[in-house]
């Protein structure tokens, strides 16, 4: 068995070194082509019409006069008669025509006759959610009421809501495809997360051979958990193609549908009370919590809480999902985390508050309540120094002046364990080195990594090395979800390519005059290990080789990572901010972040990571909120004009921090995309009810929201 | 968006020929920065659009009796960068530097921007300008927090008008021609509420085309634009206020106050501007004024938080101008 560990930290020469990603300058020169910019020879454009109401079943669906239209190619018509409509947006019937203008046009000639039923879009208040909340079933640990009424017991009770968001990818939802009919062939250009995947779940719902597909990307604007389906669009799209001769067929969703039908994060709203004993020792944790994932969406696993401070002995946990009549949950960046933080962590602050305690001594009297308190003590010291916690904070609402400053933290974990993943290796008799591998760069720097693992095994400069992505023809490699890309590639790749290392270093031995295993190779060269005298360029060991190639693979199995990837971290962050109490806008000063992490590929790309990471959680934490209106039933702010984002001047300063040492890499890779986001909006909420001096139980920190936090008023300010 | 007909005359006299009395006739592009939305959201449908920038009259910011004439395709950043301007009218300047995007700033005329659309959400989905359901309000019981804390009547939207309340503080008027002759409309009563779904909300026929903004002198006055925004990028006021204060000394001469973004016009504060005269501008002066400037507001169920946001900008715009922030 070849041993596929990685040289010490301080043999290596590309790992661990800060390379700028590769395809960067190619985006930021909008050279990269996205699938949404492919346009195959003869491209069609179809597009959507969706129903406008929340809840109806459809009576008739008449495309006749679309059919008529300028430029018309084809329809597909997907709610029949009778179908029931369950949210604003679902679809009704897909048109094709020869430009987009005129696909529009035509669409718009599609009459639908709706019989309109009773919805409920708003999920705040759950008892007006009546039959449409289903509660799961009580849990209990130990003895809560006990707990909360022990002598000494200091208890806190309140209210929290983090809204509905969506993924608000860049790039839309969609696909060009292409459905060669006599054939029976489909050339498919999706926005995806799982190249190698995709292909089989269109081919699943055309029910075609997963071979009949040929899926590829080279670049993706934005997934964040929402595009590992091939949906309803992706087959009607291909269905549209056929029917108009196998012509490849653009269909991508505009702003407000992609907003409104391609994926949100669940809400949480809930009441909660939680006690510590006079030390500050959490004893008892009570909450009852409600959410809404859409029509028929996931649910928020509440058994979650309290989040990290897991070992609470006292804990009574409700939870009710409502069924709304509006776009279905996917996974959204670190799905479950971000919410059951903020309810956690954001309680905890208010009764250290009410205890007069610092909440860093709280958050640290109760790190023993976590699965790695060693972990989360070191970083909140950590982070403390970073953010001058000591110099800088104050107690709640004691911060002077109209703009106040204020400090916040939170906690959170993740696994991030790399995923199943094959990759495959060949050397050429003329010294090229191709890595295949099928999976996707989604902006994380995945290309980067993998070619750094590759030329860190082969002594190789990186751009020796040819990496060939983004198409289900290499070997299959995992969807990117959950973080477990760059555990899954890192460890394939290096597997693949150390088996054909090891051929290689078999034709070269007998030149040398070493058995094989006395081999290394470094600074482009095959040499006998420790001797560069004895030595033969990588192009003369490759020209042993004759005519064959080495074609070698590696798998990364999950069960079985060799110690190459695991999973499993902490991490906290700090917030500074600053709220003007008089207008209740809140600026973000800084965020400091100590992650957790394992051996780290590329520290730059690690950095970018928890940037990305952290700007996600500001506009969740500042701005974002999807807004629905009971009386029409509509998102009705399903643009990127009320949907806000944090602009560049929004942001603030980011300091990250990582622990590179020898033991954390000895864990392997770790993947590091979730993690980072998931403190960041209950660290920001901390610090603005430090500042204020009052907790905003619901989130964004708009200024309406601040400011009736401030007056104590939750609708009509006083 | 339907297709039409794009026409780019090089002479006002070609453009008023292309003009028609139904504003589905035709439409008037200039920086077409809420034009080219409302077509491809089918809210406007013109059969043609008549692009202006062509028409050479209609550019420039100059001098013009004393105070400045800002063309009908001055863009923002052309007020950005003049010197007139920056000499004498820093509300407009602050109005400008608010509207937070570098390429709405390049496209979007200053002129254009007193002829926007509202933003309101249910205009923007299809729901009619007053948003009005068999007859009952969608706003009223809706979602309703960046709507009128100052609804006249039926309407309840908010004019989304970056520079309104800064030029009408300062007294501007709007030229307007047709094929007909000019008229010149003070710039506070330019902006109309409507009473129903047909009117506009401001006074421009189909077949005019607003020529330039006239702005009197600034003479020694002191103009101040405050605005409040969730966000430092590209967002729309939730409230703001605009001041021009004549000085007698250190007290003041005259005021004017006028309020944006909460009401379906700007909402001049005409008695709240009163309290001043004689007054010197002082945290309590400024305060008190910005309380009087909003008593009469009547929000809605979820935007009171506006009124308060609309004291509070006029209380820093005045101490703005004072030189005093």
């Amino acid at each position: 068995m070849p041993d596929y560990s990685y040289p010490p930290m301080e043999n290596r020469r590309v790992i661990g070194k800060r390379i700028t990603r590769l395809d960067g300058v190619e985006k930021a020169a909008g050279k990269a082509k996205y699938n949404s910019d492919v346009r195959p020879k003869g491209t069609i454009h179809a597009v959507g019409v969706f129903s406008p109401h929340a809840h109806a079943r459809v009576k008739s669906v008449d495309t006749s006069a679309a059919e008529k239209a300028p430029g018309f190619a084809a329809v597909s018509v997907v709610a029949k008669p009778g179908a029931e409509v369950n949210w604003a947006g679902q679809e009704i019937a897909f048109i094709a025509a020869d430009t987009e203008e005129r696909a529009r046009d035509a669409a718009s000639l599609v009459k639908v006759e709706y019989e309109v039923l009773p919805h409920l879009v708003r999920e705040e208040n759950l008892a007006k959610a009546g039959v449409r909340g289903k509660p799961a079933g009580e849990q209990v640990t130990g003895d809560p009421d006990a707990a909360f009424s022990a002598s000494g017991t200091v208890s806190h009770e309140a209210e929290y809501g983090i809204p509905v968001i969506t993924h608000c990818c860049l790039e839309p939802h969609g696909q060009i495809v292409a459905w060669d009919g006599a054939a029976n062939q489909i050339k498919y250009w999706p926005s995806t997360q799982t190249v190698s995947a995709v292909g089989g779940d269109l081919a699943k719902q055309l029910e075609l051979p997963a071979t009949n597909i040929h899926v590829h990307q080279d670049h993706i604007g934005g997934g964040f958990g929402s595009k590992f389906q091939s949906d309803v669009w992706g087959a009607e799209a291909a269905r549209l193609s056929k029917k108009a001769g196998g012509k490849p067929v653009k269909l991508y969703l505009d702003r407000r549908e992609e907003l409104t039908i391609a994926g949100v994060r669940p809400s949480v709203f809930g009441k909660v009370k939680l006690a510590a004993n006079a030390s500050g020792e959490l004893t008892a944790w009570d909450s009852t919590t409600w959410m809404t994932g859409g029509f028929a969406g996931g649910g928020l696993n509440a058994d979650l809480l309290p989040y990290v401070f897991r070992n609470v002995a006292n804990r009574r946990i409700n939870h009710t999902a409502v069924s709304t009549n509006c776009g279905t949950s996917r996974a959204w960046r670190a799905p479950n985390h971000p919410q059951v933080c903020y309810i956690t962590c954001a309680a905890m602050e208010d009764l250290a508050a009410k205890m007069k305690m610092d909440p860093v001594e709280f958050f640290l009297k109760n790190v023993d309540k976590t699965a790695r308190a060693d972990t989360y003590r070191g970083q909140i010291l950590k982070a403390s120094e970073m953010i001058g916690w000591k110099k800088n904070w104050k107690p709640r609402g004691s911060s002077p002046g109209t703009v106040k400053r204020g400090l916040g933290l939170a906690v959170g974990t993740w696994g991030g364990a790399g995923h199943a993943s094959q990759c495959r290796a060949t050397i050429n008799p003329d010294g090229s080195a191709v890595v295949e591998i099928g999976s996707q760069d989604l902006g994380t720097g995945t290309r980067t990594i993998i070619v750094q693992v590759a030329a860190e095994t082969y002594g190789l400069p990186m751009n020796a090395i040819t990496l060939k992505l983004g198409d289900n023809m290499y070997p299959a490699s995992g969807a990117s979800g959950g973080s477990t890309t760059v555990g899954g590639v890192s460890a394939s790749t290096r597997k693949a390519t150390v088996n054909a290392l090891d051929k290689l270093f078999a034709a070269a031995a007998p030149s040398l005059g070493v058995p094989a295993d006395q081999l290394e190779a470094v600074d482009s060269k095959i040499q006998v290990k420790g001797n560069p005298a004895k030595s033969m360029t990588w192009k003369a060991a490759c020209g042993k080789l004759g005519v064959s190639a080495i074609v070698e693979t590696g798998a990364n199995d999950p069960r079985n990572p060799m110690g190459l990837t695991t999973g499993g971290v902490g991490g906290c962050q700090m917030a500074d901010v600053s709220v003007d109490i008089e207008t209740g806008v809140v600026k973000l000063n800084k965020i400091v972040a100590v992650q957790d992490i394992g051996l780290v590929i590329n520290p730059k790309t690690a950095d970018s990571q928890v940037y990305g990471g952290i700007i996600m959680g500001i506009c969740a934490a500042l701005y974002e909120e999807r807004v629905m209106d009971e009386m029409t039933g509509r998102f009705v702010n399903a643009d990127m004009e009320f949907y806000k984002l944090a602009g560049a001047g929004d942001i603030g300063e980011i300091e990250v921090q990582f622990e590179i040492t020898p033991d954390n890499d000895k864990r392997g890779v770790i993947g590091l995309g979730e993690p980072a986001t998931v403190p960041t909006i209950a660290a920001i909420a901390n610090a603005v009810a430090n500042a204020i001096g009052v907790r905003p139980p619901v989130l964004p920190l708009s200024a309406k929201n601040v400011l009736n936090a401030l007056h104590n008023t939750t609708r009509r300010f006083a | 968006m339907h297709s039409f007909e794009y026409a780019s005359p090089a002479t006002l006299k070609e453009a008023f020929g292309l003009l028609g009395n139904s504003w589905s006739d035709a439409a008037v592009l200039a920086g077409g920065t809420d034009l080219i939305t409302l077509m491809k959201e089918h809210l406007a449908e013109p059969k043609r659009v008549v692009n202006i920038k062509g028409i050479k009259e209609l550019g420039g910011i100059t001098k013009s009796g004393g105070g400045l004439r800002i063309g009908a395709t001055a863009t923002v950043d052309d007020l950005l960068s003049s010197a007139l301007v920056r000499a004498g009218y820093p509300s407009l300047l602050a109005a400008a530097r608010g509207i937070a995007s570098p390429q709405l700033r390049h496209m979007g005329t200053v002129a254009g921007d007193l002829c926007q659309r509202p933003r309101c959400w249910y205009y923007r989905n299809g729901f009619g300008l007053l948003a009005l359901k068999d007859g009952k309000s969608l706003v009223d019981g809706g979602q309703n927090e960046f709507h009128a804390i100052f609804p006249k009547g039926v309407a309840k939207f908010v004019s989304a008008s970056s520079f309104g309340p800064a030029l009408i503080a300062l007294g501007a008027k709007v030229k307007i021609a047709s094929s007909t002759g000019e008229r010149e409309v003070a710039v506070a009563e330019f902006f109309k509420a409507p009473a129903s779904e047909t009117d506009r909300e401001i006074d421009l026929h189909p077949n005019e085309i607003i020529t330039a903004i006239l702005v009197p002198a600034a003479k020694g006055a002191k103009n101040a634009t405050y605005e409040v925004r969730n966000r430092e990028g590209l967002d729309w006021p939730l409230a703001t206020a605009s001041v021009s204060l004549t000085m007698k000394g250190a007290s003041v001469g005259s005021a004017s106050i006028v309020l944006g973004h909460v009401g379906p016009t700007p909402v001049v504060a005409a008695a709240a501007a009163g309290t001043l005269t004689g007054k010197t501008i002082t945290e309590a002066t400024a305060e008190a004024a910005g309380k009087a400037a909003v008593a009469g507001a009547t929000p809605l169920s979820d935007n009171g938080y506006k009124v308060h946001l609309a004291a509070v900008a006029v209380k820093r715009a005045l101490l703005a101008a004072a030189g005093k922030a």
